[in-house]
């Protein structure tokens, strides 16, 4: 065991869940939610010669994804240290 | 010069580029390969899995079908590089710190089984041959087009140069041979699509370009937007609205999600992931995978509005009532020697004419859109050539980490942990290559019978990875209660639901392939998701009723969940 007590490890793996299923919600927000079951309502906006809509779901959702990830790795690697689990 | 000599110019001198690279990184032990993240940067290991990633499907026939289908192309995109986030959040780091080689590794010894294993395998290698039949076909498009051939003399070719590349090369060099091929095929999808962006629109990047004015020669604006102009020409043809199109919301989501679920599942992807240095290596790798993924998969759908307005204007010319076949553009004359465009002249007129429904006299394949474009926007010989270069890197890279994988499934896993644990070396390493030669076989056969498009065969391959490795692993991270029982159950009907629900439409009764049959208007593509579920029920339902989990596996679970003490990767 690398934590110091019980109670570490399953803080960790709390706010670990925490963080992932946050950035899984936007993730499902920006695909499932604006490119496919609001695309109706989001085509009625004008982005940048888009449909917006049809922007998220061509476009944007990808860029989103690319930010996520990154995202995920700083604070990952932040709550590692946090918890002083971080690879030596 | 001439197209075809660039070509084999261009095609020459890439493959010199990847043999070279493979014989010199060939010295290191097959240990090194086997941990090859061992001493890659994150930056170059993303960028080696993106080549392993962009298939030929991805390529050259993913931009054709959103050509041809518009916003219905958009589940492609989402769920090709959607699934890299639940993969670097989900599964990556995890996997890293366990510290295996493959994906039945991981679940043989999370479900401290056998049979759990035997099942992994026989879904990665079910998943991985899936995969590879999409390949070859592409090969044969590139090879019939450039060796003016039919196609199916273009699929024998590529067999043949796919088949010497994987035994010759070996796969020992495979990530830096990927690296390179992921400049190779970018450079070519990019210089045409930046061509036709600043043609068409003035701008440089064709993200831009996509939703901008469209430019007349003179490069003054009309006033028109891209867009407008494809929604107009859509419904001046009769097609669907090229923003809208035509498929139901649902299987439009459920679609999405098997590919997203797929990806997060697929056996190739994943072993990437477990050989990079550190689990901190795992996480980032998948963020410039997607980088470098993303940088193409953004082009593709701005591409494929360009080609599209292109492709209905050379062909319908200014009017819109055709043209006359004598003076057609040379590239329809190039690509109906292939047999993947064919002109039916049923009104007799002698025009070409391009329309939906029984007037349309032109039967144009999609999978020729990408390579074709540069020929339809008149760009110089040299991107054409360049194209075709990189449609092959597309499906060489694609292709030799997929008889990787095939080859250690039946080798290693199969053979060797499982059904003969006392074969040499010798003998584990010939029915490695009898394994590759049989991938190829197979890809071979479906390349000429294809039951679909490149990409359509491929997303079959996604649905299955699914639901049936993508439940067992997330489960097997997140939960310390699933067993083994629960986790084979999930697997097996899982893998089954999801194969016979496409058996059924695709294979046994195509006539009934229609929306008022399938379970919710859910299609065979997006039927995935569904087994997904299947997986999750079936295998929280067992798990209740049968044998707690031993502490050692607990414990097991437990120390996976944070990155300290992750060792070196592993071995065999």
């Amino acid at each position: 065991m690398s934590f110091e007590n019980n109670d570490k490890a399953a803080g960790y793996w709390r706010e670990n869940l925490r963080l992932v299923l946050s950035l899984l919600a936007i993730w499902a927000a920006v695909s499932f939610g604006c490119g496919i079951l609001l695309v109706d309502v989001l085509n009625e906006i004008t982005f940048m010669g888009f449909k917006l809509g049809f922007w998220f779901a061509q476009q944007g959702a990808m860029y989103v994804f690319v930010a996520l990830i990154f995202v995920y790795v700083a604070k990952a690697n932040a709550l590692d240290k946090k918890y002083n689990v971080q690879e030596d | 010069m001439d197209v075809q000599t660039l070509t084999y110019l261009i095609v020459g001198a890439t493959f010199a580029l990847y043999i070279g690279i493979a014989i010199w990184s060939r010295a290191g032990s097959t240990k090194e390969f086997y941990v090859a993240g061992g001493g890659v940067h994150p930056v170059m290991n993303g960028m080696a899995t993106a080549a392993d990633w962009m298939s030929a499907a991805s390529f050259i026939s993913l931009a054709g079908i959103v050509s041809f289908v518009g916003y219905d192309g958009s589940v492609y995109l989402m769920g090709w590089t959607g699934g890299y986030v639940l993969l670097a959040l989900c599964m990556a780091p995890y996997l890293r710190k366990f510290g295996k080689f493959t994906v039945p590794d991981f679940i043989g010894d999370r479900y401290y089984s056998q049979t759990a294993r035997t099942v992994a395998v026989i879904c990665a290698i079910f998943i991985c041959f899936t995969y590879i039949a999409g390949q070859m076909r592409g090969v044969g498009v590139v090879f019939s087009r450039f060796l003016e051939v039919e196609v199916e003399t273009g699929v024998y070719i590529g067999m043949a140069v796919v088949f010497f590349y994987a035994v010759l090369g070996g796969m020992k060099g495979i990530t830096y041979t990927q690296v390179a091929q992921y400049c190779v095929l970018i450079f070519a999808f990019m210089v045409p699509a930046i061509f036709i962006s600043v043609m068409m629109t003035g701008h440089i990047l064709p993200q831009i370009g996509f939703g901008a004015e469209l430019i007349d020669a003179a490069g003054n604006g009309t006033g028109v937007y891209l867009l407008d102009k494809l929604d107009g020409l859509s419904a001046e043809l009769g097609f669907s609205q090229y923003t809208e199109g035509s498929k139901d919301m649902i299987d439009v989501f459920f679609i999405t999600g098997a590919l997203m679920f797929g990806t997060a599942g697929l056996p190739h992807v994943i072993v990437r992931f477990f050989t990079v240095p550190k689990v901190k290596d795992a996480r980032v790798s998948a963020g410039w995978a997607l980088v470098f993924i993303a940088i193409m998969y953004t082009t593709v759908p701005a591409l494929s509005a360009f080609s599209r307005v292109n492709m209905i204007e050379t062909i319908n010319g200014p009017d819109s009532t055709g043209v006359p076949y004598e003076t057609a553009p040379t590239w329809i004359k190039n690509w109906e020697k292939t047999g993947l465009i064919k002109w039916e002249d049923k009104n007799n007129d002698g025009n070409i004419f391009y329309t939906s429904g029984e007037k349309n006299e032109m039967n144009i394949d999609r999978d020729i859109m990408v390579l074709a474009t540069p020929e339809i926007a008149s760009l110089p010989a040299w991107v054409i050539a360049l194209v075709a270069a990189g449609g092959l890197a597309a499906a060489l890279s694609t292709s030799a980490g997929l008889l990787l994988v095939i080859s250690t499934s039946v080798s290693h896993d199969l053979l060797k942990k499982n059904l003969m644990p006392d074969i040499s070396d010798q003998k584990e390493l010939m029915y490695a290559r009898i394994a590759a030669a049989l991938g190829v076989v197979m890809a071979g056969y479906f390349g000429i019978n294809p039951p679909g498009f490149v990409a359509a065969v491929v997303a079959i391959a996604f649905g299955l990875a699914a639901a049936s490795l993508f439940p067992a692993i997330i489960m097997g991270i997140f939960s310390k209660t699933m067993n083994k029982e629960g986790a084979i159950a999930g697997m097996v009907i899982g893998l089954l639901s999801t194969a016979s629900y496409i058996a059924y439409f695709k294979f046994i009764n195509p006539a009934a392939n229609s929306s008022d049959n399938w379970f919710l208007g859910i299609s065979p593509e997006g039927f995935g998701m569904v087994g997904m579920f299947i997986n999750f029920g079936v295998a929280f339902a067992v798990s209740k009723v049968t044998t707690k989990i031993p502490d050692e596996i607990v414990a097991m679970v437990e120390s996976i969940r944070f990155p300290k003490g992750a060792g070196e990767a592993h071995d065999h």
